[in-house]
């Protein structure tokens, strides 16, 4: 505003227009950070792709879209609970969200030793995600369940299921080999030769947009 | 090192509370199927805990909240242009439907 001010006070837009009109780099992060964010938001357009064709089966069959509520009960403790391996996969990815986000913390400290043990820790929980998806498509396919059909209702639901929920699975089984490689670089102290954890931020990306995923994924087939 | 801070670092309190504020969010929303909520308060309260969720994660996991502007604008407007897809392939689903539906009838 006052025109003493130094450029801090340039107005939101004002900072954008310097930012990609300016004669130097556009996004002052690591090129690393910018190309996965990059690469996030084509892999958006992928599982938003996944979803919308999935929205316009839904809509068009002409037969009853199976209760997502019913087909994903457990028989636990003497009775059917509702979608209860869906919400523990859930809260198992929620906490896997929150070590990462704490291990890329713990990176910026130069805390070695609780980094590693916080990137295994997710890394450990991705697996059992994975593992309870495994579980969780074992099931539907000896109940019958078929790309091309289904024993309660519209066809569609099949083909949904497996090409979304397997989609995503293949991006968490990706996740845990990327936290793997990077704890192993951690523990050796790659980063710390380099002068920078900003890599394994960059890796807690991938690792949130994951989760981020699995959010839309659960509201939209699951839920809805 | 540098005395300018290195990448996106702040307070452990503020992940903590996100962290807690997810699990809340995650609940409410298996409770909208388990108490078998039904129209549109079923809707409305799953979109809401699904943007909440969301945009907690972008912002503050993702550290988006932190990063210039440019790099938000750059990354968040792009997708803006799916509601369109969203919108015409919901049209289409409906028209699909109509003719399967008309196709059955003759």
């Amino acid at each position: 505003m006052a025109h003493d001010a130094p450029a801090t006070a340039l107005g939101p837009l004002q900072q954008v227009a310097g930012d990609f009109g300016a004669d130097k780099q556009a996004f002052t992060v690591p090129w690393g950070k910018a190309m996965m964010w990059i690469f996030l938001l084509s892999d958006t357009f992928i599982f938003s792709c996944f979803l919308t064709s999935y929205m316009n089966v839904r809509i068009s069959t002409m037969k009853a879209w199976p209760n997502p509520s019913e087909v994903f009960a457990l028989h636990l403790f003497g009775q059917d609970i509702p979608l209860i391996l869906i919400a523990i996969m859930t809260f198992v990815l929620i906490t896997s969200s929150g070590t990462m986000a704490l291990a890329v913390n713990y990176g910026y400290r130069r805390d070695r030793r609780r980094t590693v043990m916080l990137l295994c820790a997710t890394a450990a929980l991705g697996a059992t995600f994975v593992g309870m998806q495994a579980f969780e498509w074992t099931k539907l396919i000896t109940e019958g369940v078929r790309p091309w059909g289904n024993p309660w209702g519209a066809p569609q639901f099949g083909s949904s299921f497996f090409m979304i929920t397997g989609f995503h699975g293949c991006h968490v089984t990706a996740g845990v080999i990327y936290l793997l490689i990077t704890a192993k670089r951690v523990a050796s102290g790659f980063y710390d030769r380099k002068g920078s954890y900003e890599t394994v931020e960059v890796a807690g990306l991938y690792w949130h947009f994951v989760d981020l995923v699995w959010v839309f994924i659960f509201a939209f087939f699951y839920l809805w | 090192m540098s005395d300018a801070k290195e990448g996106q670092q702040h307070p452990l309190a503020v992940y903590l509370w996100i962290w807690l504020l997810l699990f809340v969010l995650s609940t409410f929303s298996y409770l909208v199927d388990y108490f078998h909520l039904h129209g549109m308060l079923r809707w409305s309260l799953i979109i809401t805990f699904m943007l909440l969720k969301a945009g907690f994660i972008v912002a503050i996991f993702m550290h988006m909240a932190w990063e210039r502007l440019a790099l938000k604008l750059a990354i968040l407007l792009p997708p803006l242009c799916l509601l369109i897809l969203i919108g015409f392939m919901a049209i289409e689903g409906d028209y699909t439907f109509l003719t399967r539906g008309a196709a059955f009838l003759h």
